[in-house]
């Protein structure tokens, strides 16, 4: 996968953070590099600035300027990257003023930037950041049509330029959603998948004399481009074997296109084909109901099974809306029950997703990558567990949200503020 | 891990009113009296066959608050007929060691939509709302429910062991519950929970008056849902009244009407109140509407503002049913904290966990776990053991069903779950499960991992393959 330009948001934010980052040594975890690296025991972890100058053991040199983190023995592991979300695109799921996530209305597709509606202020975005998620990938919903727009991918700092990278990857579903979108068969959703690559790979051409392709009108096509030329990840969403199978054949049939799944419910039952073709998947390891009829073989063991016939394979939590990305955690946590690996869990929420979004300076903790780190109180795989500090590109993030303002609000309700209501009791 | 504390009970083995008889006596002739037949679709369920079975050097939550170090737990003629330190197996005992598991009380889920909602979701199988007015009491979700939904195995995977269908929210007045044992089944009627009482689903907030208001209709505001909650039981008043006077002096027996028997059957008190709630100040004005009309509520469920009012919610007596974690996915769920349960808990309230979902349903020890850990952070001090009365007990007092299970008691069902581990583990499966002392669930047994007819002959069969 190509590594792309950083765009000029990101370029800000690394400035950004940059004048105000410092050099920050954590030391004496276990250290989970989201690598194919062994756990380090009492390791040392040295920030500078926003990236990671050096890790290793227990003789690791501390710069004298470092401020001193110590593990005391915890976890610490990558900032968790969920790999599909709706963070930062809804603030309450149902009121349509609020929720961007799909424009049903609109005449546009693939130009559609989730991007430009991405909210770093919106109070999911700490609820996520102090569970450890610290970047994720941010997909739009489709709308009118099996395309949806572009998704990003963004820190959850909240900060202003909180977003890595622009238009990362268009996102499609195809299968039955695709059908539905398309004019009711997989057929029409192919022959449409089909017809807005021969409209984007024809631009500028075809649209001089008119705005209208065989998919895609002219800004559409013009955006699909990039996808079109093999310059932009495609994530489609499938779900059935023989949806996969067909896609795996798409993919045969154009090999300069760059293609990962997210869904694959029934993945496992085309694992080895997965594998030879090299295409990723992105799948809830908590989906084992047959809830359509292309998940009727949707079980438990799916990431098992994947990650043992060799698929690059990230977890998510598929149902977020907007503030259950969080929940990656446990669904990880439910795959390593079923079979997966403790390491292989750790990478399918680290360095995985990094890797599908052609990120290798994301979800690792290796010199050089950018300094997403979580310290945490136990198992980050155990319900139970929570994170004790979050590092956002070397900088220390404060772990409160809205959240836990109204909890400690009413945490005490024998005391209820003395002369005053609890309106006045604001815990600052 | 704390300490254990013992239990012991006496043998006094408990006693469930039966189903029939006088309570429901059917329909005909008392004396000269028509009588309603309050259990016209009786339930014929029977436990399966069982052996007796000492369980021992287990970790015991008893679901009570107690926790047995090293316990045993006897199971006998589908009943726990002992539990504590050392007890001797009875001649014919089958003996299982689960050093290193955990044994507690079979979870009890009071607000699932399985059978109702059932798996695939396509439209031939949403039965869950009766969504063509807002009063819709005489609808009885049993008469939705298909037994061969993929959720229910899945449910007795995660230790389910009897479970609350209700209708869905749409409506002010939804319809009846119903309580079931988690039992694969052919009928509903033999899944449905001997003695438990019937329920009665209500909705607050913004459901309601949505769906109707959006078709110009009332109710259109929480205004409207008031107002129509209150018309409704002055009503069931009204023909409650008309039957006792029947009841008493005789004559002709009044119109029946099946949906103002369900309500003059709540202000009886035979049957149970369930509400969907969320917001704090709404179920405060629904407790005074309660004491207006003479009914109780029994649990408020989803209740994410119940950490609000936890105070009020004791004084109640109300449950507060809720997720560990759901907010934000509309208006009335803005102000979710993971903290809920445990800030329910530790003001003497009546905290339960529930899934409303059949992904939830699986695994609702991690979901109190989660609650668990959190309340721990700031400081809500709540021990494990006292922590699943959230799972078994609690759940089983709303359904009115504590009598006959929710805790691991001498004389009780024997509904266990043995886990192969500390249960708030995210790592931990439930193992085996018994209902009624049979055992109906073994991971490690293929024989004994039901398949649904849906699923039989499908690639997965029932997440097995």
């Amino acid at each position: 996968m190509i590594r792309k330009l950083l765009t000029s948001t990101a370029i800000a934010s690394l400035i950004a953070s940059a004048a105000i980052a410092e050099t920050i040594a954590v030391s004496g975890g276990t250290i989970w590099t989201g690598t194919d690296d062994e756990p380090i025991a009492n390791g040392v972890v040295i920030i500078v600035d926003d990236e990671i100058a050096a890790i290793g053991d227990d003789t690791l040199a501390i710069p004298g300027n470092a401020t001193l983190i110590e593990a005391d023995g915890r976890w610490i592991t990558p900032g968790i990257f969920t790999p599909f979300s709706r963070v930062g695109l809804v603030e309450v799921g149902a009121e349509a003023s609020t929720n961007d996530i799909s424009a049903d209305e609109s005449d546009y597709s693939t130009a559609l930037n989730a991007a430009d509606a991405f909210n770093p202020s919106a109070t999911s975005i700490p609820v996520t950041r102090l569970e450890g998620v610290t970047r994720m990938a941010v997909a739009p919903g489709n709308g009118n049509s099996l395309f949806a727009g572009q998704g990003f991918i963004a820190d959850t700092s909240g900060k202003p330029g909180s977003i890595t990278e622009e238009r990362t990857f268009q996102f499609v579903t195809m299968g039955q959603g695709g059908a539905e979108h398309a004019g009711g068969s997989r057929t029409a959703s192919w022959a449409s998948f089909q017809a807005a690559l021969d409209d984007a790979r024809s631009f500028t051409a075809r649209y001089i004399t008119n705005p209208e392709g065989g998919a895609l009108n002219r800004i559409d096509a013009e955006a699909f481009a990039p996808a079109a030329r093999g310059q932009q990840l495609i994530l489609v969403s499938v779900h059935r074997a023989s949806d996969i199978r067909r896609l795996i054949s798409f993919a045969d049939d154009n090999p300069t296109l760059d293609f990962a799944i997210i869904g694959a419910t029934e993945g496992w039952l085309v694992a080895d084909e997965l594998a030879a073709a090299d295409i990723p998947v992105i799948i809830d390891p908590l989906d084992n109901l047959p809830a359509t009829f292309e998940a009727l073989a949707a079980t438990q063991h799916n990431a098992e099974r994947l990650i043992s016939a060799g698929v690059k394979t990230a977890f998510t939590n598929l149902g977020d809306n907007g503030h259950q990305a969080r929940l990656v955690l446990q669904a990880a946590g439910n795959a390593v029950a079923n079979g997966v690996n403790q390491a292989d869990a750790i990478k399918a929420m680290t360095s995985v997703p990094a890797d599908i979004y052609g990120r290798s300076d994301l979800g690792r903790l290796e010199a050089g990558a950018l300094a997403d780190l979580v310290i945490w109180d136990g198992d980050p795989l155990e319900t139970t567990s929570a994170p004790t500090t979050v590092i956002i590109e070397g900088e220390i993030q404060p772990l409160e949200s809205r959240q836990t303002r109204l909890r400690d609000r009413y945490l005490d309700l024998a005391d209820d503020g003395g002369d005053l209501p609890l309106a006045y009791r604001k815990g600052e | 891990m704390k300490k254990y504390s013992f239990i012991f009970l006496s043998g006094a083995a408990l006693i469930l009113a039966a189903c029939s008889g006088a309570d429901g006596a059917g329909q005909g002739d008392d004396g000269d009296r028509f009588v309603i037949d309050k259990d016209p679709y009786p339930s014929t369920y029977s436990p399966r066959a069982s052996s007796t079975v000492l369980i021992t050097n287990a970790m015991i939550l008893d679901g009570i608050g107690g926790m047995i170090e090293g316990g045993s737990v006897l199971l006998q003629d589908g009943r726990i007929s002992a539990i504590g330190e050392d007890i001797t197996a009875p001649d014919g005992a089958d003996t299982i060691d689960a050093e290193g598991k955990w044994v507690t009380p079979g979870i009890v889920d009071n607000h699932s939509h399985l059978g109702v909602y059932a798996s695939p979701g396509v439209h031939a199988h949403a039965d869950g709302n009766e969504v063509t007015a807002p009063v819709t009491a005489e609808v009885w979700a049993e008469h939705g429910i298909w037994p061969q939904d993929p959720g229910f195995p899945r449910a007795l995977a995660g230790g389910i062991t009897a479970l609350q269908i209700l209708p869905g929210s749409a409506n002010l007045f939804g319809g009846r519950g119903v309580i079931l044992k988690n039992v694969p089944s052919r009928t509903v009627q033999d899944m449905k929970f001997p003695g438990a009482p019937y329920t009665l689903k209500m909705a607050c907030g913004e459901n309601p008056k949505r769906v109707y208001g959006g078709r110009g209709q009332a109710p259109g505001s929480r205004m409207g849902n008031f107002a129509g909650y209150r018309q409704t039981w002055a009503k069931a008043q009204e023909y409650k009244r008309k039957w006792d006077k029947y009841a008493e002096d005789g004559g002709d027996p009044p119109s029946r009407d099946l949906e103002m028997d369900t309500l003059a059957g709540v202000l009886a008190g035979d049957i149970l109140v369930h509400m969907h709630c969320y917001r704090a100040d709404e179920m405060v004005q629904v407790m005074d509407m309660a004491k207006e009309f003479g009914y109780k509520v029994t649990s408020f469920h989803h209740a994410v503002e119940a950490y609000k009012i936890a105070d009020k919610l004791a004084e109640n007596d109300v449950c507060s049913s809720i997720w560990a974690d759901w907010w934000g996915f509309k208006m009335e769920a803005y102000d979710g904290v993971r903290e809920n349960l445990p800030m329910v808990h530790n003001a003497g309230a009546c905290a339960i966990v529930h899934s409303d979902s059949d992904v939830g349903i699986q695994r609702l020890n991690q979901e109190a776990a989660k609650a668990w850990s959190d309340g721990k952070r700031v400081g809500l001090d709540i021990s494990m053991a006292d922590a699943w009365t959230w799972l078994s007990a609690n759940p089983a007092k709303s359904l009115g069903i504590f009598d006959e299970t929710g805790s691991l008691e001498v004389g009780k069902a024997a509904d266990v779950v043995i886990w192969s581990g500390d249960p708030f583990s995210v790592y931990t499966k439930a193992e085996q499960v018994f209902i009624d002392g049979a055992k109906l669930y073994d991971l490690n047994d293929d024989a004994l991992l039901p398949v649904t007819d849906f699923e039989l002959g499908q690639p997965g069969e029932g997440d097995r393959k």
